[in-house]
């Protein structure tokens, strides 16, 4: 005998209703929030049509604004991908004091206002620190100049090549490296061979992200630059500037070039999660 | 090799271990720390201590300071309880339901974490300015949006919002589904089981979520400065104070403002591993 | 309560993990589900708490159709494997759980549930823990704790799926026992399911054995042990050996020689079928006139205070394998030629 069958919820989900009531309350407020402000960086700069958005990039200030945060980035992530691998190195493979302490003082950068992160290399180099009278009696510039924009970069990059491969190395543990090591190799070989493949997609994954907020950095980079044209103004300093002027449709063509690389980082990520889920999994959790 | 007894009684800054390179790693790595971090902190520290304690009143009570801490430490704090809903119900869609694009959706989330904060910035004063999209719709029922705290509040929403979802997705994925039925058989219905097991469960998450936002509002500068109308005593964050001072050479005010705002991050760093802690030694893991 | 369950069929992706399948289970008793993954065991414990909707048939509670209740109209006190408890409660707190999500009518007032509590505290051994967080407990307490939580709302019908599978072996004899004096004390009608036969035969008034979505046999531990009715009860449950066989002439035949042995009452007449047989019910044929399985001892272990041969029997061609228990005197070296035959037995239809 067959029973015609009353619909059936099962007890661990909510009711259609409830269901497509949160999915548009969630779908609502990333509209709001993410998603138009994207679609309005792009639109915004094709408002005036293709012509004017590429005739941004004629400006020689913005290509020389591209090419310093080229610069920038060329210089401080290779510095910070070498701190973070070193520094995982110690902290996942050996255990000694002060360890969880360390591991703090890394993330440190993160809990800091990119505002603050500037000023003190301002209150170490400016003119009213002790060091300033010294060094432009020597003409070195550091402060509203390129040397001081890479410090600052490097201070606020500095946590994200290290936070991915810290869990990462620590939930491999040290096993393949001692029997790498009784099989004779050295300790180069033993880091190239066989910790380097098991760390390649996660470090990656942090290379990644510390560009992306490399070439992006707003407010540290602000307080060291001085925002001299095509000298010290990097891609988002221009963008501030540009937008200040009215020139919309510029500000928000070299705005579309930032937006991109972000996009692109979205995209590289996810893939990575996506093919490499569990070789980065541990990197993931906060 | 030493004896066993030795052994024990020896300090040792670490423990015995074959793999090479832990001088070479560790010195490099605390090198650089010191040179890039601890060096310019510490002379943050070291000029502010250098203020008479009456300068360093005198700064903090300066009521332009003290409006610039209220603006910063209020929309902070609003964007965060803003998020703590809204990005609970954004996580809870992405865990628990089936639907195309779920993979995008879960995607875009970062998007705050990867997009410049100045894109941002332009990006948000564009759509919520009286004469943008969401502005002048927000205009025909008389809110004004941007160039007052609501236009800072909107900013640090899209900064703090992946923060608290993914802090708290990762805990929501683990949530045990007999847990649930458990509830069911017991006779809550689906209410009760969502709001006395499920989120107490993810209290700590929330709660860590909420503290790491609010900590990154409060210092958050290039995302809120096109869109806050940057208004002494109205709308001006304290970060913009410090600029602001700075652009005077007014070191001493930059100094002492930073300070405090230095040692609120503390605070909140200091208050989010104590959450950690009081989670993982109550319920058995972390936040 | 009795419940009945009626002609349930359940299809998870079109995939049959129940099919036809009927049960009485009588107020008052303990029933073991018993049956290897996959055999449908906790699929069924659940639709009868109405965790899941069956695809077709019904359950009834007592007189009462259920088929269309909700779980948490059922009644039903079910235990996890896992605990499931509420990691952010107190033990108290999981406790009083099904009583404070009560509406407000139905609800006992403030100090009756603390009463309850504790009552039920002291019955699972527990008292003085109550202000404990699940964390800070053992497997064993905790799984008290699910089986109290469980039993606050006054259950109908008391459901366990696999209670002691995530426990160490000691505690799992422990509770076993435990749980036995506590059914017989509180007298709930009790399903609980497992993949752990001597579980099953232990603690259980009747065991259900179930195999691939279907009952195979339902009886008590001697019924199913003494007495399988099927080539999957006899193999699943305990230790045996089987050899395809013939039926000529009244006698069992294997590989067309004479065993000595015959079908019993229930067994085939005649044509091919399959001999089951324990490891322990045989005895060794020493006249070699008298008709016997023949075989070879592959090897042979001592096991405390008997001896366990593994025999090749047949031709050395397609020798079959079985596993009889020899006495310590008789000759089971390697190599040694062996007659027996089964002293019990059970043979069915191929």
């Amino acid at each position: 005998m067959a029973h015609e069958i009353r619909r059936f919820r099962s007890p661990t989900t909510e009711a259609p209703l409830a269901r497509y009531g949160l999915m548009a309350l969630a779908f609502l407020f990333l509209a709001l929030f993410l998603i138009l402000p994207l679609a309005a960086v792009f639109i915004e700069a094709f408002r005036k049509g293709v012509g004017e958005f590429l005739a941004a990039f004629g400006d020689p200030d913005t290509l020389a604004a591209i090419r310093l945060t080229l610069l920038v980035a060329v210089i401080a992530v290779p510095l910070n991908l070498v701190f973070g691998v070193a520094a995982a190195w110690a902290i996942a493979k050996f255990e000694f004091k002060g360890k969880a302490f360390l591991t703090t003082l890394i993330d440190l950068p993160f809990s800091v206002s990119p505002v603050i992160s500037g000023l003190v290399y301002v209150l170490l180099f400016g003119s009213a620190s002790m060091l300033g009278p010294w060094l432009k009696s020597h003409g070195i510039e550091i402060l509203f100049a390129v040397p001081g924009i890479v410090l600052a970069t490097i201070f606020v990059t500095f946590p994200f090549v290290a936070r991915e491969l810290i869990p990462l190395m620590q939930d491999q543990g040290t096993g393949d490296e001692e029997a790498a090591l009784s099989l004779g190799a050295s300790g180069w070989q033993t880091f190239r061979y066989v910790t380097l493949p098991n760390i390649r997609w996660g470090l990656l994954y942090g290379v990644l992200l510390c560009n992306a907020r490399a070439m992006g950095e707003f407010g540290a980079v602000s307080v060291v630059s001085g925002r001299i044209r095509g000298l010290t103004n990097t891609m988002p300093l221009h963008v501030e500037i540009l937008y200040n002027e009215y020139n919309f449709v510029a500000a928000f063509a070299v705005a579309s070039l930032l937006a991109g690389l972000a996009l692109v980082t979205l995209v590289v990520k996810t893939l990575l999660e996506l093919r490499y889920g569990a070789e980065i999994a541990a990197g993931r959790k906060h | 090799m030493t004896t066993p007894a030795a052994v024990s009684v020896r300090w040792r800054l670490r423990q015995p271990s074959v793999i090479p390179g832990f001088g070479l790693t560790l010195g490099f790595s605390l090198a650089y720390l010191t040179l890039i971090i601890l060096i310019p902190l510490a002379g943050l520290v070291w000029r502010s201590a250098s203020l008479s304690g009456a300068e360093f009143l005198a700064i903090l009570t300066d009521a332009r300071t003290l409006h610039a801490l209220k603006v910063s430490f209020g929309t902070a704090f609003a964007a965060a309880l803003i998020n703590v809903v809204f990005s609970v119900v954004v996580a809870w869609v992405i865990v628990r339901y089936r639907f195309p694009g779920r993979r995008i959706v879960d995607a875009i989330v970062d998007l705050p974490f990867a997009l410049p904060t100045a894109v941002a910035g332009i990006a948000l004063a564009a759509l919520y300015a009286p004469n943008g999209w969401i502005g002048r719709l927000l205009g025909f029922v008389g809110i004004k949006a941007a160039f007052n705290p609501t236009g800072i509040v909107i900013a640090l929403v899209f900064i703090g919002l992946p923060f608290v979802v993914r802090t708290v997705q990762p805990v929501m994925e683990e949530i045990d589904r007999e847990v649930e039925e458990a509830a069911a058989t017991l006779g809550a219905n689906r209410f009760q089981t969502v709001f006395r097991v499920l989120l107490p469960g993810l209290a700590p998450a929330i709660l860590t979520g909420f503290a790491l936002a609010f900590a990154r509002g409060v210092g958050e500068y290039g995302s809120v400065i096109f869109i806050a109308g940057n208004i002494p005593y109205v709308s001006e964050i304290a970060p913009l104070l410090i600029v602001v001072r700075l652009e005077e050479f007014n070191y001493a005010a930059a100094t002492a403002i930073a300070s405090i705002m230095l040692a609120l991050a503390f605070v909140m760093l200091l208050v989010i591993n104590l959450i950690q802690a009081w989670s993982r030694r109550r319920y058995g893991h972390g936040a | 309560m009795d419940v009945s369950v009626r002609n349930i069929r359940k299809e998870f992706d079109r995939y049959p993990a129940l099919n036809d399948v009927s049960l009485d289970i009588r107020s008052g008793e303990l029933i073991a589900l018993l049956g290897p993954s996959g055999s449908g065991k906790t699929t069924l414990l659940r639709l009868i708490a109405g965790l899941e909707q069956p695809t077709l048939g019904s359950i009834f509670f007592g007189e009462e159709d259920a088929s269309h209740k909700s779980v948490q109209e059922r009644h039903v006190g079910f235990v996890f494997q896992h605990y499931a408890l509420f990691r952010h409660m107190t033990v108290a707190d999981n406790i009083a759980f099904g009583l404070t999500v009560r509406t407000r009518s139905e609800r006992p007032p403030k100090a009756e549930i603390r009463r309850r509590v504790e009552e039920l505290l002291d019955m699972v051994h527990l008292s003085g823990l109550g202000k404990r967080y699940p964390n800070q407990l053992s497997g064993g307490q905790r799984q008290r704790v699910a089986l109290a939580r469980a039993m606050a709302i006054e259950p109908r019908v008391l459901l366990l799926d696999e209670p002691f599978g995530a426990l160490d072996a000691k505690v799992r004899k422990e509770l076993r026992r435990w749980l036995r004096e506590f059914h017989d004390r509180t007298g709930h009608t009790t399903v609980f399911v497992t993949h752990d036969q001597e579980e099953a035969l232990e603690l259980a008034d009747r065991v259900v054995v179930m195999s691939q979505g279907k009952i195979e046999q339902v009886g008590s531990s001697d019924d199913v042990y003494d007495r399988p009715n099927s080539p999957f009860v006899f193999s699943f449950i305990g230790d045996s050996a089987s050899l395809p066989v013939t039926v000529e002439e009244g006698g069992i035949r294997f590989e067309g020689k004479e065993t000595g042995i015959a079908p019993g009452a229930g067994d085939i007449a005649a044509g091919e079928g399959t001999l089951f047989f324990r490891p322990q019910d045989v005895a060794l044929v020493t006249d070699p006139a008298a008709p016997a399985l023949e075989g070879r001892v592959a090897t042979s272990r001592r096991l405390a205070g008997t001896r366990i041969a593994d025999i090749d029997v047949g031709t050395p061609e397609r020798p079959h394998h079985v596993e009889i228990e020899v006495p310590l005197d008789a000759n089971a070296a390697g190599g040694a030629s062996i007659r027996f035959r089964p002293t019990r037995w059970k043979l069915f239809g191929a």
